[in-house]
């Protein structure tokens, strides 16, 4: 008999470990769910994780009114379909204010309505844990983060002294008013997450897939102009493409990519052959080196 | 220009067959060890590189004075960069062919040890680096002691900088000479030794022509090859309960991740620490049921009889589990406040924590010479012998017979800081011990796991051993 197992059944195992350790050691764990493909794939192993019982705390979404609204549509019939309790939580105030990410440049924007909204979003909902679903092959300063990331009161991450974190032992003990982020996927690679959903069949946003659109051009990204912001400029016009999303943010900083692949297997295909990696149509994360990790120590996910 | 999806021939490439080629891949985790400054984190990234495992954007963000620095690939704090050297553990992907690979770059300095020792826990290769132009330091043993200590099966030795040295055997040879019988009394005889330059890439992936004088393998070639048979499977079934999963009154199972071994319904299992016996009547799963599992899947198991178990208890098979709250361990101290006798601790153990006192530190091992000190404490970045007492029983194998159970860390009550990575030797008799016990017990931890009793040859240095470990009972008596 052979006790192999693949590599995706080795994540999966770990993920759901770490996802079990959490409900039963915390007091108010949430989940982030962020309607992309990693949260997706969250989702199924938090499914996973309490089958046969209901996954036994709510999600958190931090909304930017800057999200595509097919992402917004594909939350809420998610969250209806796991039978789990959907929290939105967003900075209001900065949106009343006008914030976008042109008035205010992405980093001051992403702070606002990003990092300020989820901050927000935790202390009123008193949660002492909070998953997430970055994994640290998204970008270098990821690789850095621990599984159980702690953050101080003001959620804070200090990356020159983590705690040590040995084998699958997790330290979960924090005072009031601090908390754990936790990221069950740390481990997965952008190719995982794909293959995982094409071998359990996850459900994801369409615009994941390529399809015909009306986009706009623009220096190296090409935008897809949903909203009045991203409206073309009297010198810019609109053109016809296939494009699909390889990672989904807000409308105005997250590019598309020309792609065919309207399919899984094209997409993993697509991923095979891909040369930058998947943030490279972020705006947010080339601000200026290690802006990642700024935004991070700030207290962002 | 915008963005473009790289450019694949749709036509040509048969994804199927693709995600069954990756299916059948296993997984190996690797760590890296060494001095500050050995070349880590450049082989890292001259890995990566050269087996395509960084994306051109980063490889981009890499480039330093028009060439690139490997370093900088796992190097992603700003403080790393500014500094040039490696704080944190860095954990980096890539797959080959061959086999799927996680990695984790660790720091050479010594004051980031708490971070090798995170890297190296659940890797079961190491690759510890020595440099050629500078030898061997206080700091590769000490690496070279934890990655045996964590139990890791194989060790690569890179003998890295070849390029500084000429490519010089004579200085490959030597290094070889000196290291070697090192990692024996740590009870690691297969280590394999490789002369590489992580800078220019020599035997990295390919082996190079300036060394024609080697006839081994690449480093890569070896962490294609080298065998990672699950040996948690062969170990007796042990899990612990992470939680109960009720959602009705019908259904009453509990969850948790295989430690060791393998499960099949009807088995027989016994629950601590009530010591109730059952069977195991279903093992259930989002997917189905499954006839059979295996470590490490994680599961949910319902039971024939009801029987009262609940998270932080331990469902096994086969020969029990010891049961003791006293134990006798090997701790690697993190933290930079010194163990503590007087202080509270927890320890968390398996799915439970529980609070714990370290009752006595039988002794402390020196990283050069392996041998065993008398001392009350353990500072920073030290590894030692203690005898620990939790508040309830735990349960548990010898760290070097079943990781899973055999492992802990210790949490100061105050601070909240992981003070210390465990390895437990086995229970600790409470009470007064006879001195012939101690002494065997002693002279067993003072031997590193898999040597012989390898005393110092020069007969004082024996009897200095001898009469360290004598020095240590006679404390404690
Ligand atoms: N000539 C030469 N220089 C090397 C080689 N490998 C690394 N170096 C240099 O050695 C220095 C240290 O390399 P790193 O890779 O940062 O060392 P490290 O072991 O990761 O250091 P820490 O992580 O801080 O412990 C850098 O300047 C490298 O360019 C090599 O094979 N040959
Ligand atoms: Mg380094």
């Amino acid at each position: 008999m052979a006790w192999d197992i693949s590599h995706l059944q080795a994540l999966e195992a770990e993920s759901l470990h770490i996802i079990r350790e959490v409900a039963s050691e915390f007091q108010r764990p949430v989940m982030l769910y962020s309607i992309g493909k990693d949260s997706s794939v969250m989702l199924r192993l938090a499914q996973k994780a309490f089958y046969p019982g209901p996954i036994p705390f709510p999600l958190l979404h931090v909304d930017t009114s800057y999200k595509f609204k097919e992402m917004i549509e594909f939350r809420d019939k998610m969250a209806a379909s796991v039978g789990a309790r959907l929290i939105v939580s967003s900075n209001q105030k900065a949106l009343d204010e006008g914030a976008n990410p042109f008035r205010l440049g992405t980093e001051r924007c992403c702070g606002l309505l990003k990092t300020q909204a989820l901050l927000d979003g935790l202390r009123a909902g008193n949660y002492d844990a909070a998953f997430g679903g970055a994994r640290r092959d998204e970008e270098k300063s990821r690789a850095k983060e621990r599984v159980y990331s702690f953050r101080d009161t003001l959620g804070q991450w200090d990356p020159k002294n983590q705690r040590p974190e040995l084998w699958n032992i997790y330290n979960s003990r924090i005072e009031p008013g601090e908390s754990i982020r936790v990221f069950p996927l740390s481990n997965w690679t952008e190719m995982d997450v794909w293959q995982y959903i094409h071998h359990e069949d996850i459900p994801i946003v369409p615009m994941y897939f390529a399809q015909e659109r009306e986009v706009l051009v623009r220096g190296n990204s090409i935008i897809i102009p949903e909203l009045a912001i991203t409206q073309p400029r009297p010198d810019e016009k609109l053109q016809r493409m296939k494009v699909r999303m390889r990672s989904l943010g807000c409308s105005p900083c997250t590019g598309a990519i020309r792609s065919e692949a309207d399919t899984l297997p094209k997409i993993i295909a697509e991923l095979v052959a891909a040369k930058n990696s998947e943030r490279e149509n972020r705006v947010i994360d080339h601000d200026r080196e290690g802006s990642m990790e700024l935004k991070k120590r700030e207290g962002y996910f | 220009m915008p963005a473009v999806a790289g450019v694949v021939d749709l036509t040509r490439f048969d994804v199927e067959e693709f995600l069954r080629g990756e299916e059948s891949k296993d997984l190996l985790r690797f760590t890296t060890a060494g001095s500050v400054d050995d070349g880590k984190s450049t082989l890292i990234g001259r890995l990566l590189h050269d087996a395509k495992g960084a994306y051109e954007d980063q490889l981009k963000q890499a480039i330093r004075g028009g060439e690139i620095d490997f370093s900088l690939l796992t190097d992603g704090l700003r403080a790393e960069r500014e500094q040039g050297i490696t704080i944190d553990v860095a954990y980096r992907y890539f797959s080959t062919p061959k086999r799927k690979f996680i990695l984790a770059d660790t720091p050479g300095h010594e004051q980031y040890t708490r971070n090798m020792a995170t890297g190296a826990s659940t890797a079961e290769l190491a690759i510890i680096l020595l440099d050629a132009s500078r030898g061997i330091t206080t700091q590769s043993m000490r690496h070279a002691y934890i990655a045996s200590l964590l139990g890791i099966p194989h060790i690569i030795v890179a003998v890295n900088k070849m390029d500084l040295v000429n490519y010089d055997q004579e200085i490959f040879q030597r290094l070889r000479a000196e290291f070697a019988p090192f990692l024996t009394r740590l009870g690691v005889n297969n280590a394999y030794f490789v002369p590489i330059s992580a800078l220019k890439g020599d035997n990295v992936v390919d082996l190079s022509k300036n060394m024609p004088w080697f006839d081994g393998h690449s480093v890569l070639h070896q962490l294609e090859t080298v065998n990672t048979k699950l040996a948690t499977v062969e170990a007796p079934f042990r899990m612990a309960v992470q939680r109960v999963v009720r959602p009705d009154m019908t259904f009453r199972g509990y969850a948790g991740q295989i430690l060791s071994g393998v499960i099949r319904p009807g088995d027989e299992v016994l629950a601590q620490p009530s010591g109730r016996r059952s069977r195991v009547e279903r093992i259930v799963t989002y997917d189905g049921d499954l006839k059979v599992a295996h470590a490490p899947l994680s599961i949910t198991l319902t039971l024939a009889d009801e029987i009262d178990i609940s998270r932080g208890d331990m469902i096994s098979a086969g020969p029990e589990p010891a049961s003791s709250r006293s134990i006798e361990a090997t701790m690697v101290w993190f933290n930079a406040q010194p163990l503590d006798p007087a202080r509270h601790y927890l320890v968390k153990h398996a799915s439970q924590m529980a609070p714990a006192r370290v009752e006595a530190v039988e002794y402390r091992i020196d990283v050069n010479t392996l041998h065993a000190e008398p001392v009350t404490s353990l500072a920073m970045n030290e590894v030692g012998v203690v005898r620990l007492t939790a508040a309830r029983p735990l349960f548990f194998d010898p760290y070097r017979e079943n990781r899973g159970t055999g492992a802990f860390i210790l949490i100061d009550r105050q601070t909240n800081a992981t003070a210390a990575a465990g390895m437990i030797v086995a229970a600790a008799e409470t009470g007064l011990e006879s001195a012939a016990d101690r002494l065997a017990r002693l002279v067993r931890a003072v031997v590193p796991q898999g040597a012989h009793l390898n005393l110092p040859d020069e007969d004082e240095e024996a009897v200095a051993v001898v009469r360290d470990a004598l020095k240590g009972i006679l404390r404690h008596a």
